[in-house]
């Protein structure tokens, strides 16, 4: 792997991300890291799902499913050991790739919009189980009383908002790394044809199983915070629908065949959403992720990368 | 508490400084922000699945801050409501209250609707020390115990199981006692507690649980629950619904032909105008709880005048027409912090608080005094039966004697039809 | 705990549960099994057929059953017209799979708003003579309020099956998405007889939705907890098979309901979708598959 901009970039935003966090560098106001945190959750969780649904075509409707899971695995680890996110963290994203290398063999067969349905049962399959799971609160919810205050970083949350800023960082670059690795033209080849990929020699059955794995592991570590964050999880919030339809319209506005496509959909519409939610504060709000998701896919197919392209003149 | 800081290098010092900022903020916040108006904010479910009621629970807060500002405001300074709205959705909570009180910087946070958007408001609240008078949520403080938390859902000191005591109560005077029992419950969190809190107490009483399921909000059709309740042959059945699932199991019942003795007890949604007139005489019978009827022994003072207003004001929003349930407790829980600011004579919150724990409030909803677990230090959960309901209009359900107060005593108009099943 | 008047209420009321079901996964069937057009907002469709009933019912007290008939042909044009949006946008372009299924959810958010903003978050229901009556067969009971749905559905099936097996456009619709060409070739044009299709498939929600509102009070919301029941149902029909879409309609009603009167209701759920992950699993072209 070879450093260039991007690195330099990444790396600026980390140090960035860590003198405000950690020095108090700019006088930034508390919100701006409540709201920041939860559009940083999406880019983790929009370039997860692209992962698989960009690159290689297949539809992911079960992103809740993958993200409630990490977020219940902190829950169990917090029940069992008390257990500080830096363990959370790493044992939610194992738990999931797990999961998604289960789901990976169990939709081996499944092309298209099976898989996609499949995605779907398997989310409310889980969803079932937690409800039905008393050790981690069930349908009534669990309690967890995170702490006030945590060195070097001061307020609690601005050390989740940092930690999230990390995952997210790890995230963008290992999802630029596929892309530009023999794993992504594996990828794309698949998203392409199928069929002649596999008669080309492509190993699309471990390719598969690599971006369900890999797709998972990202959406567990960005689950894994989450019950630090709300400081209550209960199924119907951490199985949210939301969390799907987000992770789904990102992608789709920002442009999905490249990296940087789940960024700046995350980055708009998440805080267009954060915004929404504490200025027009009604139905509207919905109306905006249906409207512009419609929009864009109608008006924009390659979303906002693909437009940026063709106003530079060398689209692709 | 940025401002205390922007150039602090080390950690520690920063920790150190930190918690002096919380001391001096607190004590600061009120005479530095105060400006010519009281901020109240808070945030309330106006879409998404609670929207319904967070809906009218917002209109009785507006008649409040109306009512409020006409009479010349709270210490002489006009209120002011900044809300925002959570889409029911309890990740949305943390982001609104921070908003609130550092960009908005409100003088006082309330919460929204239901344990789910109150829980996730909790740790921000406790960390400045706010009170924090909250609408409708069950037991949220058993693990928070934190004692500025204010609950005006009457569910009493023990929530759990003082929320159905007053149905194992009427059901323990009938002769002969019941023996046996069936609970059922959606799986979710409202309904699990209420479960729970019902099968502990009958457990205390001796009564043999013949049934004890759970069912998954989704289910559309319930008549192979209430047979399989039937098969069993229960003398009582508890239920804990939510609305689609209260007229689900209703229905059911209905048709079944449901032979308990009593059948009821937390059913979330009869209480509402739209489901009570879609239900009609299906609903006589049933013993279930409440928080407000129109009753002769619950005419509060203002409460009428308070309905009216509502009622008014609810026209053609989509809202509940009758605003019964939850609507006169919204207005009072703002009542109360108005009373204890007035009393406490400034805006100090460690103050309010402890006047809030200690006095006696009247408002609508009668006179409030909490425990010091922040519940209501005696529980006032009616459980009021459906009589004498002939038809399906509107009307119907604003006269006295439709649903008639059983429990507790001090509140009783009426008696009881018994068994459900006649 | 068992007995045999149990197990055949069970059985009674899971073949009702399962007419309804197979009403709701009708039209999806057409669109998705058919033409291959992931529908996913067609719960939302239904919803909104669910709130044309309850105007009708609410204002002028008419009949919900007729009112989804008569709504039939105006939800078809609606249908017709989305259509239109969804080729020109994606399918000329042969860009549906994704971009076609993000189209479709951002559809089922804007109808949902849309109910939201006119009609409000409230439950809404609707009153029909038939609502609330309860016949006794045996110890078997059977309640009116989802025997009348259960009938309206087969004969809605009835309807739909005879169409497409028996006229020429109807089996144009069937051949459609299998092969093109051949479809050309015999002078039927496939993009107008998708468009028909796709009519038809939202056409029936208006009926689907009245029958929604007879059995349950809604609101807006309510349409995406069926998106999970109605995929599986028409992927374990076997894409496109209409008697297969009963079929399975049936079977799921059914075991949900014995599984929520034997086991407990809050495994019901669960046991649907895991027949649905078995079947994609092991048998991926459905019980009926071609």
């Amino acid at each position: 792997m070879r450093l260039d901009a991007f690195h330099v970039v990444a790396a600026a935003v980390a140090l960035l991300g860590a003198a405000v966090t950690i020095f108090d560098l700019l006088p930034i106001n508390k919100f701006a890291f409540f709201a920041g945190y939860v559009v940083l959750q999406y880019v983790v969780l929009a370039t997860a799902w692209n992962i698989m649904g960009g690159y290689m075509g297949y539809v992911n409707f079960g992103t809740a499913g993958f993200f409630a899971v990490g977020a219940y695995t902190s829950v169990v680890l917090y029940n069992l050991m008390q257990a500080p996110l830096i363990v959370m963290i790493p044992v939610a994203g194992a738990v999931c790739a797990l999961l998604g290398l289960g789901m990976g063999y169990l939709t081996l067969r499944l092309r298209g919009v099976f898989f996609a349905i499949a995605t779907l049962a398997l989310a409310i399959v889980l969803e079932t189980l937690v409800v039905n799971w008393d050790y981690v609160g069930g349908a009534t919810g669990a309690y967890i009383l995170r702490a006030r205050e945590i060195a070097p970083f001061g307020d609690y949350v601005e050390f989740l908002f940092f930690v999230m800023l990390l995952l997210a960082i790890f995230a963008v670059s290992a999802a630029r790394w596929i892309e530009r690795s023999k794993i992504g033209r594996g990828f794309a080849a698949i998203r392409d044809d199928e069929v002649a990929a596999e008669c080309a020699g492509v190993p699309t059955l471990r390719l598969k199983l690599i971006a369900t794995t890999v797709s998972g592991f990202l959406m567990g570590v960005a689950g894994a915070p989450f019950v630090l964050y709300v400081g209550f999880v209960e199924p119907s919030s951490a199985f949210n629908l939301v969390y799907a339809v987000n992770s789904i319209a990102m992608p789709m506005i920002g442009g999905a065949t490249t990296w940087a496509g789940p960024l700046i959909g995350a980055l708009l519409l998440g805080s267009v959403q954060q915004v929404a939610t504490v200025t027009i504060s009604s139905e509207l709000n919905l109306l905006i992720v249906g409207v512009l998701l419609v929009f864009f896919v109608i008006a924009a197919p390659e979303g906002i990368v693909g437009l940026v392209r063709k106003w530079r003149g060398g689209g692709r | 508490m940025k401002s205390f800081g922007k150039k602090r290098l080390f950690g520690s010092l920063k920790k150190s400084l930190g918690a002096a900022a919380a001391v001096v903020g607190v004590a600061l916040a009120s005479p530095v922000q105060a400006g010519d108006t009281i901020k109240i904010g808070f945030g309330m479910a106006l879409t998404g699945g609670l929207a319904g009621a967070g809906k009218g629970a917002l209109i009785a807060m507006q008649v409040w801050a109306e009512d409020v500002n006409a009479r010349g405001g709270i210490l002489g300074k006009p209120v002011e409501l900044v809300y925002y709205d959570d889409q029911t959705n309890p990740a949305t909570v943390p982001g609104i209250y921070t908003k609130l009180l550092d960009v908005d910087e409100v003088d006082f946070v309330v919460s929204g609707y239901g344990t789910n958007l109150i829980a996730p408001a909790m740790p921000i609240v406790m960390q400045r020390g706010l009170v924090f008078p909250a609408l409708f949520g069950l037991a949220v403080n058993e693990k928070f115990k934190y004692d500025n938390y204010f609950q005006i859902m009457p569910a009493g000191p023990e929530p759990m199981t003082d929320w159905s005591r007053g149905f194992f109560s009427i059901a323990m005077a009938q002769d002969p006692p019941p023996k046996t029992i069936a609970l059922v419950g959606a799986d979710a969190e409202f309904a699990r507690n209420a479960v729970k809190g019902a099968r502990e107490t009958a457990e205390k009483l001796g009564l043999e649980i013949v049934y004890d399921e759970s069912y998954h909000p989704r289910t559309a059709d319930f008549s192979p629950i209430v047979n399989a309740i039937q098969a069993r042959n229960p003398d009582i059945v508890f239920v804990g619904s939510y609305p689609p699932d209260s007229v689900g199991m209703v229905k059911a019942a209905t048709e079944v032909g449901l032979k308990a003795k009593l059948f009821g007890g937390g059913m979330v949604g009869l209480q509402f105008a739209s489901i009570m007139t879609a239900l009609g005489p299906k609903l006589n019978g049933i013993v279930n709880y409440d928080f407000w009827v129109p009753e002769p022994t619950l005419r509060f003072e203002g409460v009428e005048e308070f309905l009216a207003k509502y009622q008014t004001a609810a026209e053609g929003k989509g809202v509940d027409p009758l605003g019964y349930y939850l609507q006169p407790y919204a207005y009072a829980y703002l009542q109360v912090l108005d009373q204890a600011i007035t009393a406490a004579g400034s805006m100090d919150h460690a103050e309010i608080g402890k006047h809030m724990r200690d006095a006696e409030f009247d408002t609508v909803v009668g006179k409030v005094k909490f425990a010091p677990n922040g519940e209501w230090a005696k529980t006032r959960v009616l459980m009021v039966q459906y009589q004498g309901i002939e038809d399906s209009e509107l009307a119907t359900f604003t006269k006295q004697g439709t649903r008639v107060v059983l429990y507790p005593n001090e509140w009783v108009s009426g008696t009881i039809n018994y068994p459900y099943a006649e | 705990m068992f007995s045999v008047d149990l197990l055949l209420n069970a059985l009674v009321a899971g073949t009702l549960l399962g007419g309804f079901y197979a009403a709701v996964s009708l039209g999806l069937s057409v669109s998705f099994g058919q033409l291959n057009i992931v529908n996913i907002a067609h719960p939302a469709f239904v919803i909104l057929g669910s709130y044309v009933a309850y105007m009708g019912n609410s204002r002028w007290g008419l009949d919900p059953i007729l009112l989804g008939l008569a709504f039939t042909p105006v939800f078809f044009f609606i249908g017709v017209g989305v259509y239109r949006v969804y080729y020109e946008s994606f399918e000329r372009k042969d860009d549906e799979a994704l971009r076609g299924l993000a189209f479709f959810f951002g559809v089922m958010f804007i109808i949902e708003v849309g109910l939201i903003m006119v009609y409000g978050v409230d439950f809404r229901s609707v009153q029909a003579p038939y609502i609330g009556q309860n016949w006794k067969l045996g110890g078997v009971g059977v309640p009116t309020r989802m025997f009348v749905p259960f009938c309206v559905s087969i004969l809605m099936f009835a309807a739909v099956y005879l169409y497409l097996s028996r006229t020429f456009n109807g089996r144009a619709i069937m051949a459609v998405a299998q092969d093109r060409l051949a479809l050309q070739l015999m002078a039927a044009d496939p993009v107008r007889i998708k468009q028909l299709g796709f009519g038809i498939g939202i056409g029936t929600t208006a009926l689907a939705g009245a029958l929604l509102i007879i059995i349950i009070p809604i609101e807006p919301s309510i349409g995406r907890l069926y998106i999970g029941q109605v995929f599986a149902i028409a992927v374990l029909a076997g894409l496109g098979s209409i008697p297969g879409t009963l079929v399975a309609a049936l079977v799921l009603g059914i075991a949900e309901s014995v599984v929520s009167t034997f086991f407990g209701p809050s495994w019901a759920p669960a046991v649907a979708f895991g027949i649905l992950l078995l079947a994609l699993a092991f048998r991926p072209q459905g019980l009926f598959g071609r």
